[in-house]
Parts: structure tokens; C-alpha cells; sequence
């Protein structure tokens, strides 16, 4: 009895602000625009019972997602994202394992210290990191003060509203999801293999390609989702730091409901972008089980 | 193998036909999916026995205690404590308690408060409580360390809380898992008899998981040997070693030599087993009853063989063989000695001399020899 | 003994540079005099002083302060449950459906989560408000919640729940006086995670929230978007200071735990 209400409490939580959400969702993006409270149609009235049903479904079309098919701008749009995430993704991984392979090699004592150094940015407000870039990026900003006064520059580069200012926000924001992952996979690895390889003739260059990099393979993979997934939808980020030009869905949708009051494309957007995000996901936790069962 | 009597040396109620069992498994079977833990047992087990479980892991002895305690329920059959059926009751409201193999000290709790634990839920006045906690803490010597963590204490002191925390609401049965497996050799044999005299002050039936057969054959007063979900012999310690029932019992405890062949009846309580074609049959003494022609097993223990240079003439086996291998042990040598058929017999001597002046090395020729009733016939 | 090499030292102190220093250049514009936060024309305190006249931002900094405990209370109270339901549960029907719910919200687009819930509180015909911020902010929040407590629970020793049955507990008892003060530093954390979270968050309030109800980020957001201001500086020292403060003491303290714990051991051993 008591085993019954400890499951279906979080359950139904769950099943009412999760999923339920979701398939109104769903079926929002199979509804038509129109000029009313709420700005689709049709609605599901039950009071005219089964007739009142089949209207409603007869409603139902994927007229939402033809449009988004023939308008260039979403094709454009996923691309895009996907394009900034994936791109983000190696850059994170590029400045992510130098310093998780630091941590790992710097002594004992240090250790607690650099880890609550990496996991300190992560309690900070996201809003606030990425803000702060704008004023080090801007045209009048401090990295073009500093590079024009130390001459490598005579005139002030545009970096802030483009794509690579965004590069540089997801790289920052997401940094220590990257690190920590990487972090961990490389503090199991016992140091005896690698005394192990250069024993057996590897230079410590060779020994790193041949041992660390294959041993820490689970830790870049869980990192490199962790960057990728929430990368995909981001929405601070492009308009915080992005210009006009640059096109992510998470923008899109937003801009969509916001500012368009278009509800049925905003979900069709929404649906695609989570279709397209199953793939990752379900790799994803692959690789966490994988990991789960190689610790036994 | 130390000979101790733990309870005095009458205690048997297992052979007295009106002594009521405390516990009784009848036909009590545990299946895990398709996995049977527990096969169709029953046995029973009397009040202020020291009872031991004894099997490799896997052979369902740690099932058998987690139904007692109540943690798992059976499939099949029923358990009985003092006559009453335990299946209905939940864990929190049996008179047992138990001895986890982890200890599983609330780290959270200082020593005395683990010990008070049990007592609170009782709802025992605070001094009662105190009264029994103080009792218990000087039951196990732990007096000045009751205000301090687990993890302020060391193994073997943790070992004794849990044991007095067990022991703290002076439960009818209690039940311990491997509870000196954590410690090391030399603590475990303190322990052991720390154990028995504990057991004897507060006349607790003990039922005791272990698969550490000197653990079990010092403290026991009877020791059943466990195999796949079956009981195969429960008897006496001294039983189970003089007088195995199977090859497997046999094996199981203590260095063994199996010498197979064929038996063929001799004289009253005797069989003549031939095992090799060209040697005389061995001579042993059996009161089983065994079938012309049918295959046995000698099972005898090392330190029952005798081994001398000169043919010994006042035993009635004899065998000579080769000395492949000799261990020296520090109290014991065990010699590897191989018969003419290729099969290798260990036989042990006391180090009563120097070594140097042992009488017999490698690749001597020696000669074995045993008594008729140096060894146990076994029918597989 | 472990040594840096050159590579190692370089890669750390620009790894560690790249991250902080944009923080310590916007906590030390806070205290430009200028309107401007890219020239630095003289040390003054007066945003501050402006950012506590700021009734707007005052109200956003209350209605978020109070989300943020309720929505994180209630998280860590399904969360824990979740998690041990997840953990110790064994099979019941839709089990898979329910870590699916547990797992999916935290990889899920904010913009989708905000999206869903909107739709959902418009369907059903509830006003937006603090309540609907607060619905939202504990059902993504108690699955990071629940992913905490269930790591801690996995590595907990079953025997110790079986122990306090043994002496007598009823399951809720064992639950209440043996696991719940040891796993108590995983419901903590989990606690502070989804408050942090809480205060963060951005999309799902902007989504969720109605005109009475805005939240600081929003209002951070919605000045930020425009270009930079001293202001906002300002209270975004005072958020990295109060995370700052919190993250070292918090750190420092469970340094000192775990040294003095490990004295006490070896001396028991000994």
C-alpha cells in the first residue's frame, strides 16, 4: 500500500507536467493558425461527445510540418544548429581535455581545489557568464582595447553578434560539463599501464595515443553529449551574443511563439528539433550504461 | 582441529526423541526465477544450539538464514519458530535478530546508541534502555567506547557492536553472517571463542552462515554442510570429520585422500577395496551396509597415514610408494607420496625433530600404512 | 609524486584563466563610476546604491527567491521519492516509462520544456503566475534531484535498511532513522542543485510566467539584450559572490570532514 503511493506519487507528477505537456504539444503542432483564444484550431470540444471527437480529429493534419519542409528558413535553421553544435562541440573537447588531463596530473593536494574550481562556474548563473562575454567581445570591447594597444591590430574586429561570439559562449557556458566527465575517466586510469607501455618501448607521446586517449574514450563521448545535446536547443546563448544572422532553432521556436504567435509551428519546430535530439539521447545513455556495467 | 566442547559435553538434543526444535524448516523450497536457492529442505534445529551453515557461496546457506530473519519468504513449504509459522510475520516483529556480514552499523549513531536501537522501537523506558545497553557494552568489553562512531573503532570492536546490538533485545534465535569474515586470521580465532562463551552466558540459540570450515568445526555444536540448495550431512564437528557421509562432505573439510575401486565383502563390519591390479586389496572397517561389487571410495585423512622406511607390521594396510614432494608446514611435514599406479596419497607427520634429521626425502622409497578404521568407505 | 609538466601547467592556467576572467572583469566593472563598462574612469560603489532603489528588480529578486525555495523543496521531496522508487522499486508496471520521465527532461531543450508546460497550463485554464513558474521549476527540477539522491542510494548499504527491520522498524522508521540521515548529504546537494537551477533558469519562466510574476533572470534578460549596463553588474557580483561564498565554505568544510574523518580512522586501526 505504502510501496503504491511512494510510486504513483512521482509518477503521476510526472505523467501531468511531463508527458502530458508533451502530447499537447504533439498534437498542437497538428492543429491549424488562426485568430482566436487559443490561436489554433481545432479545439477538442467533449461536450458534443463522439461527434465533437471526430471533428477534432478530423482537424488534425501535418499541414505544420509541410510548411516547415518548403520554407527554406527551418531546413536553414537545423542546419544551422546543428552545424554551431557540432562545431562547439570539438572546440569544447579541444580546451576541455589539456585541462582535465592537468587535473589529473597535478598533485594530491591541489585536487580539491581545481575540482571546485571547474564546478564553481556551474552554480553561477548561466545569464550572467554568458553577459559577461558581451562586454569583452563588443567593438569598444576589452579584447579589441587590449590587442589595438599591444598593436596587433589597428582596427577593432567584429566579433560580438556573430557565429564565433557564440562559439566562444558555448564553449564557456558548457566547459565543465566537458572537463568533469573526462576528469573522471582519466583519474581511473591506473598509472601502472602507462608505466606499462613505456616499459615496453612507447615514447610518452605514443603511450598517451595508445593508452590515455583509448581509456578516456568513454569520458569524451559522455562529455561531447553533454556539450552537443543542450547546444542543439540553446536560446540564451544566439540571442544574448549572436547576431541577426544566426540561425538556431531554439531561437526560431521562440520567435515563432514569442513574437509570431504562430503556436502550431512553434510546436511542429519543437517536435522536429526533439526528433532529431532521440538520436543523441539514446546513444547517450548507451554509453552511460556501457560505462555503468564496465564498473561493474 | 581443536577439540572443544563448547556446551557440556551431553548436550545432544538432536538424539533425544521428546526435545522440542526451536526452528523447523519442513520442505522448505526457494526458487529465484529459475534459480532454486533452497531444494525441498527440512531439519530442525534445538534451543541453545550453536549451529553452523557451512558451504561454498552460492549453495543457498545465506538464503536459508535471510528466511529466518525475514528478509525473503519461501516458495514452498514452511518454517516454524517455537511451532508457530513465521511466513505471516514481518521482520520487525520476529523474535530473531541478526548479525549482518557487513556489521551494517548505523554510521550515523554512536556504539551505544547502535546498541540502543533495537531497544527504542521496543519502547522501554529510558532507563531500561540505559540499564540493557550498559549490560551489553560490558558483555563485549566495549564499556569506554560507547560514545564514539563506528568509524572511530576498529574492525574487531565494530564485530563485537554489531554482535551486542544484535544481542541487545535478547532475541530467541540469533542469526549470524559469516560474522568473522571481515577480520583477520589471527583476531578470528580470539573471536571464535569469544563467540562460544558469549553464546554460553546468554543461552542463545545461535545459527551461524559460514564458509570457513575451521570457523565452523571450532564453534559448532552441529555443522550442516550445504551443496546446491541441500543439506548433505548435518552431524557433530567430530562426526562430520571422522565420519563424512559423501565424497563431497569428505572433501570439503580438511585435507582428504580419495582412493577409489571395487569392494568386495570380507568378515563381519569389513570390506576389502581393490584399487589397483596389481596390489593386494585395502582393508577398512565400515558399519554401512555395502553391496558386493559396488564402487567405493576410502576417504582418509593424512595425518591417519603413517609413513616409515621399514615395512610397518602391526597395520593392516601397506602400500609402498615414492616420495614426489614434501611440504613443510612448520608443526607438520605433508608428504606426496606416489603409489605404483600413478596415483599421488599425502600423508602427515608431526615435527617432533629437527628437520635435518628427518628420516626420508625425495625419491625415497617409503611405505604408507593405515589402520582398518583409519578411514571412511564412502558409495558415491 | 605526481609533476606538471610544461604543457600541463600551460593548458591548467589558461584553462582556468579563460574561465574566471571574464567573471573578475565584470565583477570589478561593477565598481566603475562610468556609465559605460568597457572604460574604466574611477573607482565608485553607486550601481549598488542604484540596484537597492530598483524596485523593479527588488520585486523580480523576491518573486525568484520565493520560486526557487518552493519549487526546490517540493523537487527534493519528489525527487528523493523518485529516486527511491528508481532504486529500490523493483519491477512495476511502467517502470521504463517512468525513468524515461526521470532521464528525458534533463537533456530536453528548455525551449521545448517551456513550450510543453505553457500549452498545458493554457489547456487546463491556469493563469500564469508564480504557482505555474513554481509547477514548472520543480518537475524539471526534481529529476536532477532524483539522479543526485539515486547515485548516493545505489552505493548505499542495503544491509543497513535490513538491520533496522531486524530490530524492530517498520519500513517508513527504517527509512526516517537510519536512511534518510545518511543519504541526508545527497538530499542536501540535490536540494541546492535544484535552487541553483531554480534562480538560473531563463526559458521555462520566460514561458511559464505571467505579467505579475517576473523572475530576475527575465529582467536581467530583457536589459541585457540591449547592451550592457553597470547595473546589472552590479547584481551579477552580488549572485557570483553569494555562489562563491557558498561553493568554498561548503567545499572547505567537507575538505576538513574527510581530513579529520581519516585521522579518526587511522587512529581506530591503530
Amino acid at each position: 500500500m505504502r510501496r503504491l503511493s511512494l510510486i504513483s506519487v512521482p509518477y503521476l507528477w510526472l505523467l501531468a507536467l511531463f508527458l502530458v505537456p508533451f502530447l499537447i504539444v504533439l498534437k498542437i503542432s497538428l492543429s491549424d493558425t488562426a485568430l482566436a483564444i487559443p490561436p489554433y484550431t481545432p479545439t477538442l470540444d467533449l461536450s458534443q461527445g463522439w461527434a465533437g471527437l471526430a471533428q477534432w480529429w478530423a482537424g488534425l493534419d501535418m499541414e505544420n510540418f509541410w510548411f516547415l519542409a518548403e520554407d527554406n528558413l527551418y531546413w536553414k535553421a537545423y542546419l544551422s544548429s546543428l552545424k554551431i553544435a557540432v562545431t562547439s562541440t570539438l572546440l569544447t573537447l579541444l580546451v576541455g581535455y589539456p585541462i582535465a588531463y592537468g587535473m589529473t596530473r597535478a598533485p594530491d593536494e591541489w585536487r580539491p581545489t581545481l575540482m571546485m574550481l571547474v564546478i564553481l562556474p556551474f552554480w553561477t548563473s548561466f545569464l550572467i557568464r554568458v553577459y559577461a562575454w558581451k562586454a569583452i567581445l563588443s567593438q569598444e570591447g576589452l579584447l579589441n582595447q587590449l590587442l589595438m594597444n599591444i598593436g596587433l591590430i589597428s582596427e577593432p574586429l567584429i566579433i560580438l553578434n556573430t557565429n564565433l561570439a557564440v562559439y566562444i559562449g558555448i564553449v564557456y557556458t558548457y566547459l565543465p560539463f566537458m572537463v568533469l566527465p573526462i576528469f573522471a575517466a582519466l583519474d581511473r586510469l591506473d598509472g601502472s599501464l602507462l608505466e606499462a607501455a613505456e616499459d615496453l618501448g612507447c615514447s610518452r607521446l605514443t603511450a598517451f595515443w595508445l593508452v590515455t586517449m583509448p581509456l578516456s574514450k568513454q569520458g569524451i563521448i559522455a562529455g561531447s553529449f553533454l556539450v552537443f545535446i543542450p547546444a542543439m536547443g540553446e536560446f540564451v546563448i544566439p540571442a544574448l551574443l549572436g547576431g541577426s544572422k544566426t540561425l538556431m532553432i531554439g531561437k526560431v521556436l521562440w520567435e515563432e511563439f514569442f513574437s509570431n504567435r504562430d503556436w502550431p509551428v512553434a510546436s511542429a519546430v519543437a517536435v522536429i528539433l526533439l526528433l532529431l535530439l532521440i538520436i543523441p539521447i539514446v546513444l547517450f545513455q548507451r554509453n552511460e550504461e556501457k560505462q555503468r556495467e564496465a564498473e561493474g | 582441529m581443536a577439540e572443544t566442547a563448547p556446551i557440556s559435553a551431553d548436550f545432544a538434543p538432536w538424539e533425544a526423541p521428546d526435545a522440542k526444535p526451536i526452528i523447523q524448516f519442513k520442505n522448505v523450497t526457494k526458487r529465484f526465477g529459475d534459480f532454486t536457492a533452497i531444494d525441498d529442505l527440512t531439519i530442525d534445529i534445538f534451543p541453545q544450539e550453536f549451529f553452523s551453515l557451512l558451504g561454498p557461496s552460492g549453495c543457498g546457506k545465506t538464503t536459508m538464514m535471510r528466511m529466518l530473519a525475514g528478509f525473503e519468504s519461501p516458495t514452498e513449504g514452511t518454517i516454524l519458530l517455537d511451532g508457530q509459522d513465521i511466513a505471516p510475520v514481518p521482520p520487525n516483529k520476529r523474535a530473531v535478530n541478526m548479525m549482518f556480514q557487513s556489521y551494517a552499523l548505523f554510521p550515523h549513531l554512536s556504539v551505544s546508541d547502535n546498541i540502543a536501537f533495537g531497544l527504542k522501537r521496543d519502547g522501554l523506558s529510558k532507563d531500561k534502555i540505559a540499564d540493557r545497553v550498559e549490560e551489553m557494552l560490558k558483555l563485549v568489553q566495549l564499556s569506554q567506547f560507547a560514545s564514539r562512531k563506528p568509524h572511530q573503532i576498529s574492525g574487531g570492536q565494530r564485530q563485537r557492536v554489531a554482535l551486542a546490538r544484535s544481542l541487545a533485545k535478547a532475541p530467541k534465535l540469533l542469526l549470524l553472517d559469516e560474522p568473522l569474515g571481515a577480520l583477520d586470521k589471527k583476531l578470528r580465532q580470539e573471536t571464535q571463542f569469544e563467540l562460544m562463551d558469549i553464546q554460553e552466558k546468554t543461552g542463545t540459540t545461535f545459527v551461524i552462515v559460514t564458509h570457513d570450515q575451521e570457523e565452523a568445526m571450532t564453534v559448532s555444536s552441529r555443522v550442516a554442510v550445504m551443496d546446491h540448495g541441500k543439506i548433505i550431512q548435518v552431524a557433530t564437528p567430530q562426526q562430520i570429520y571422522e565420519e563424512p557421509n559423501s565424497v563431497y562432505v569428505a572433501d570439503f573439510i580438511g585435507d582428504v585422500n580419495i582412493i577409489r575401486g571395487t569392494a568386495k565383502r570380507a568378515d563381519g563390519d569389513h570390506v576389502h577395496i581393490t584399487f589397483a591390479a596389481d596390489h593386494a586389496p585395502l582393508i577398512a572397517a565400515t558399519k554401512r551396509d555395502i553391496a558386493e561389487g559396488s564402487e567405493v571410495a576410502l576417504a582418509i585423512r593424512p595425518e591417519k597415514i603413517a609413513i616409515s622406511t621399514e615395512k610397518p607390521e602391526d597395520r593392516n594396510n601397506a602400500i609402498q610408494g615414492k616420495v614426489l614432494d614434501i611440504a613443510y608446514l612448520g608443526n607438520i611435514s605433508t608428504y606426496h607420496v606416489e603409489l605404483p599406479g600413478g596415483a599421488v596419497v599425502k600423508a602427515q607427520t608431526a615435527n617432533t625433530r629437527r628437520v635435518h634429521r628427518r628420516s626420508f626425502t625425495w625419491d625415497d622409497s617409503v611405505w604408507l600404512s593405515w589402520t582398518d578404521t583409519a578411514g571412511a568407505v564412502l558409495v558415491e | 609524486m605526481r609533476r606538471l609538466s610544461w604543457f600541463n601547467t600551460v593548458s591548467l592556467t589558461l584553462g582556468f584563466a579563460f574561465l574566471y576572467i571574464p567573471m573578475i572583469i565584470l565583477v570589478i566593472y561593477s565598481f566603475n563610476a562610468g556609465k559605460l563598462v568597457t572604460v574604466w574612469t574611477g573607482f565608485s560603489t553607486k550601481w549598488y546604491g542604484e540596484l537597492f532603489q530598483n524596485e523593479a528588480f527588488l520585486n523580480a529578486a523576491w518573486v525568484t527567491l520565493k520560486v526557487a525555495v518552493i519549487s526546490s523543496t517540493f523537487a527534493t521531496v519528489l525527487g528523493t521519492m523518485a529516486a527511491y522508487v528508481m532504486v529500490r522499486g523493483g519491477r512495476f508496471y511502467g517502470r521504463t516509462l517512468f525513468s524515461g520521465m526521470i532521464y528525458a527532461p534533463l537533456v530536453m531543450p528548455e525551449v521545448i520544456t517551456g513550450l510543453s508546460l505553457l500549452l498545458l497550463f493554457i489547456a487546463i485554464g491556469l493563469d500564469r503566475g508564480t504557482l505555474t513558474i513554481v509547477l514548472a521549476h520543480t518537475t524539471f527540477s526534481m529529476c536532477y534531484v532524483s539522479v543526485v539522491v539515486s547515485s548516493r542510494l545505489v552505493t548505499f548499504d542495503r544491509s543497513l535498511e535490513e538491520a533496522a527491520l531486524d530490530l524492530g522498524c517498520t519500513p517508513f522508521d527504517a527509512f526516517k532513522s537510519v536512511t534518510l540521515p545518511i543519504i541526508a548529504p545527497a538530499v542536501i546537494s540535490g536540494w541546492l542543485l535544484a535552487f541553483t537551477l531554480s534562480l538560473d533558469d531563463l526559458v521555462i519562466a520566460s514561458f511559464t510566467s505571467g505579467p505579475s510574476s517576473t523572475t530576475l533572470p527575465i529582467k536581467i534578460f530583457s536589459a541585457v539584450r540591449l547592451g550592457v549596463s553597470p547595473e546589472i553588474n552590479a547584481l551579477s557580483s552580488i549572485m557570483i559572490g553569494i555562489v562563491a561564498f557558498g561553493v568554498i565554505t561548503t567545499s572547505l568544510m567537507s575538505k576538513r570532514a574527510i581530513t579529520r574523518r581519516q585521522a579518526e580512522e587511522n587512529k581506530a586501526v591503530q
